[in-house]
């Protein structure tokens, strides 16, 4: 039993450490650092610098562009890359689309989309979220009807995160009305963002930030070969999405850059000569914190560890991961908006110069952003289903 | 990194658990709780016959050589089966030997306790003491070739069992550490919440004779203080899946309303919580016991340890209190195994320093 990296690992840990420390780009490292927006352009251009380096899709086939990386090396990879701040590779197309295609694409499929979801040519976004299908996503009610060589699309995506940075859309619709049960009869389609019909809405979130939105779809025409997989066989696809979730869901490598943040900062807060470190009613809730994260580094490499040895994917384990990384990271926004006291309340500037601290006033709108974790990708509660049915058997 | 057990971690904690099992199962284990010793001298001798005794120390003494981590799974099985033999308590008491005691001490006891033939335990807490382990107010005074102690210990575990006591005092060098015959001290055993058997221990003017070096048994206690508490975590992590397994077969099995309760997402996501609390929990008995065993310094033990002892305290409360709210009113019987679990995980939060007492120490390590 050792809780160690191995040597080779730790070569590879040091390796990746100093790429990155080498090739982030100071601009885009401060902008993260500062809690600012990261625009279309920051994204794309980190994704590109890493597509360089052959480093964007190491789980994907070596033709495609993947590497051999170990189930470890690339966790490893996922959370120095948190640790160190670089901007996040945007999952739709590297995670989603991409895999999606190599499993179900067509041949021609793939020779299309992949080089350039490899190379940051095309930005993806996800359209499976709808006004009345959120947990239950099989209630979806967008349609598309076949009419000749191409599908009529109407309906509304909503929660469609960077759908206004977006070239594409994968989207589940409803190819089948009449189908017995609501998981059949929806297909999985590739949408244009430039075709005429769509309209895009945003959604501002109550951070006052622009990352989601409403995608509106009126006679939207996609041509037939841009169904994946068979017309209604959509939910396998989405399923099989599922099964593919990365191994760094519980985030610890961003969690741990917070985390000394964090202590450093709350270190600088300084009142009645006690910095707020001093404080044993802060300082015990930050450790508890700090505990928690440190029981699920270790859980999730015995999850690794266990992956690497039974060959079996992680099923419901991610589950666990998502739910306690999500906790431990609205935990520490939670912490950092306390550190920062009264100047949590300044927010936008309203003319001009803002005159105030552009850093600690970011720090309130992350709170009310990170709120966001626990509810997306699968609310918690339903991931405390998914372990109540497939781990616990209930 | 590589949380598999070796093979001989595996064959060890496959005859552990078959034994406890078959022959520690929770009837067999009343009768032994119901026993005037509180333990059972069969038991003790197919532990030491497994090896068992052995483990922690040096095959120079007969022993395997093992650390905190070969006894991990051993721990687990023995949360899991409720175990209430004194071996913690002679472990820690032997630990002392081992990490304080000259060649002598260690040849004239150590064996012993491999071999099963000697049970001891470790006085060290006080009146008022709470968990501050510098603590000490007994005094020992040189009298002709030896000492003799006075003062008074509190919840002396596995007391009654021992015959060699390890008592800390304090001499005009420190604190120090002292070999005691448990039949030359006063004790008044008792029964702990948790099942198993302890005492307070009076000494005045005992012989007892000096454990290494004079004056310098602070690090020595807090290290072997350090092992225990990273053994007491393991083995909370088989009470807890006993509380964990033992409600699911619960809420799988109890009908209300025409159907099983396991049906009710309220009672689902709540025993989610308690698995992932002990999976939790599993990682950081790991990070314990790994780090008793070969932190780089006294410091990074600490803080290993506290982290992981604050983690267990948390989901052993978190776990015992929603295993009892789970089971209804069966949880609160005595007659169920699952609140002996309770008790259990109840003083495992609390011993050797409770969550508030770690994240101090974790906080200043």
């Amino acid at each position: 039993m050792d809780l160690n990296y191995s040597q080779e690992e730790i070569a590879f840990r040091d390796q990746v450490r100093g790429w990155l420390k080498a090739n982030l780009p100071a601009d885009l490292r401060d902008k993260i650092a500062n809690y600012e927006e990261l625009t279309r352009e920051d994204l794309i251009r980190w994704h590109k610098i890493l597509a360089k380096q052959g480093w964007v899709a190491p789980s994907w086939p070596k033709e495609w562009g993947g590497n051999d990386w170990s189930v470890v090396q690339r966790y490893i990879f996922e959370e120095e890359c948190g640790y160190a701040g670089t901007p996040p590779l945007i999952a739709f197309g590297l995670s989603m689309c991409g895999p999606v295609l190599l499993k179900f694409g067509s041949d021609a499929q793939k020779k299309r989309f992949l080089p350039r979801i490899y190379n940051g040519d095309d930005f993806w976004c996800q359209g499976y979220s709808e006004p009345g299908s959120g947990s239950d996503l099989a209630s979806l009610k967008t349609k598309a009807v076949r009419s000749g060589d191409h599908y009529l699309v109407n309906g509304q995506k909503t929660w469609t995160t960077l759908g206004h940075c977006a070239d594409w859309i994968f989207c589940l619709v409803r190819t089948d009305f009449g189908a017995a049960k609501r998981q059949e009869g929806i297909s999985f389609l590739l949408i244009d963002m430039k075709s005429p019909g769509i309209t895009v809405r945003p959604l501002i979130l109550m951070d006052g930030g622009h990352e989601v939105n409403e995608v509106f779809f009126e006679d939207v025409k996609v041509p037939v070969a841009n169904l994946v997989h068979k017309e209604g066989e959509g939910w396998s696809v989405a399923k099989y999405l599922l099964g593919h979730e990365r191994m760094n869901t519980g985030r610890i490598g961003a969690s741990k850059r917070e985390l000394a943040k964090l202590k450093e900062f709350a270190a600088q807060q300084k009142s009645g000569g006690k910095s707020l470190m001093e404080d044993a009613r802060f300082r015990d809730r930050l450790s508890r914190v700090e505990v928690e994260l440190m029981a699920l580094e270790i859980t999730n490499l015995r999850f690794l560890d266990r992956m690497r040895r039974t060959g079996q994917p992680p099923g419901a384990d991610v589950s666990m991961l998502k739910i306690k990384g999500t906790e431990i990271q609205q935990g520490l926004t939670e912490l950092m908006m306390q550190a920062v006291g009264p100047m949590a309340q300044p927010f936008k500037a309203v003319n001009g110069d803002s005159g105030f601290d552009e850093f600690t006033a970011a720090i309130a709108p992350r709170y009310c952003n990170f709120r966001k974790t626990t509810i997306y990708a699968g609310s918690n509660e339903i991931q405390r289903n998914i372990i109540a049915k497939m781990t616990l058997g209930l | 990194m590589n949380f598999d057990y070796n093979e001989e971690q595996q064959l060890l904690a496959d005859s552990v658990r078959r034994f406890i099992q078959k022959g520690y199962e929770f009837e067999a284990r009343k009768k032994i709780v119901a026993s005037a010793e509180g333990y059972s001298e069969p038991v003790w001798k197919t532990l030491s016959e497994m090896g068992l005794t052995g483990i922690p120390f040096s095959p120079d003494y007969g022993g395997f050589g093992g650390g905190a981590i070969d006894l991990l799974s051993v721990m687990e099985a023995f949360g899991e089966g409720l175990v209430v033999e004194p071996f913690l308590a002679t472990l820690l008491g032997a630990q002392c030997v081992a990490r304080a005691g000259s060649d002598a001490q260690k040849k004239a006891i150590l064996p012993a306790v491999v071999e099963g033939k000697l049970r001891m335990a470790f006085a060290h807490t006080e009146k008022g003491a709470r968990y501050d382990l510098g603590h000490v107010n007994a005094t020992a005074k040189k009298s002709g070739s030896g000492w003799t102690l006075d003062g008074e210990k509190v919840v002396v575990l596995g007391a009654p069992a021992a015959a060699k006591l390890v008592v800390s005092a304090k001499t005009p060098a420190g604190v120090s550490l002292f070999l005691v015959e448990a039949k030359a001290v006063n004790q008044k055993p008792y029964r702990t919440l948790d099942e198993m058997r302890a005492a307070d221990v009076v000494l005045s003017s005992t012989p007892g004779e000096l454990l290494g070096s004079e004056g310098k048994a602070l690090a020595v206690v807090e290290e072997v203080v350090d092992f225990a508490t990273a053994l007491v975590c393991a083995e909370s992590v088989g009470a807890m899946k006993y509380a964990c397994d033992s409600t699911l077969e619960y809420l799988k099995t109890r009908k209300q309303f025409g159907v099983p309760i396991g049906t009710f997402q309220a009672l689902q996501h709540r025993i989610v919580d308690m698995y992932v609390a002990y999976e939790q929990a599993k990682s950081m008995a790991f990070l314990a016991c790994s780090q008793s065993d070969s932190a780089a310094n006294a410091k990074e033990r600490a803080r290993a340890i506290s982290a992981a002892k604050i983690k267990i305290a948390d989901n052993a409360r978190l776990i015992s209190q929603e295993a009892i709210q789970l089971h209804g009113g069966m949880g609160m019987s005595e007659e169920l195994k699952v609140s002996h679990s309770f008790r259990r995980l109840t003083m495992i939060a609390q011993q050797f320093g409770d969550a508030d007492y770690h994240l101090e120490r974790f906080a200043s390590a």
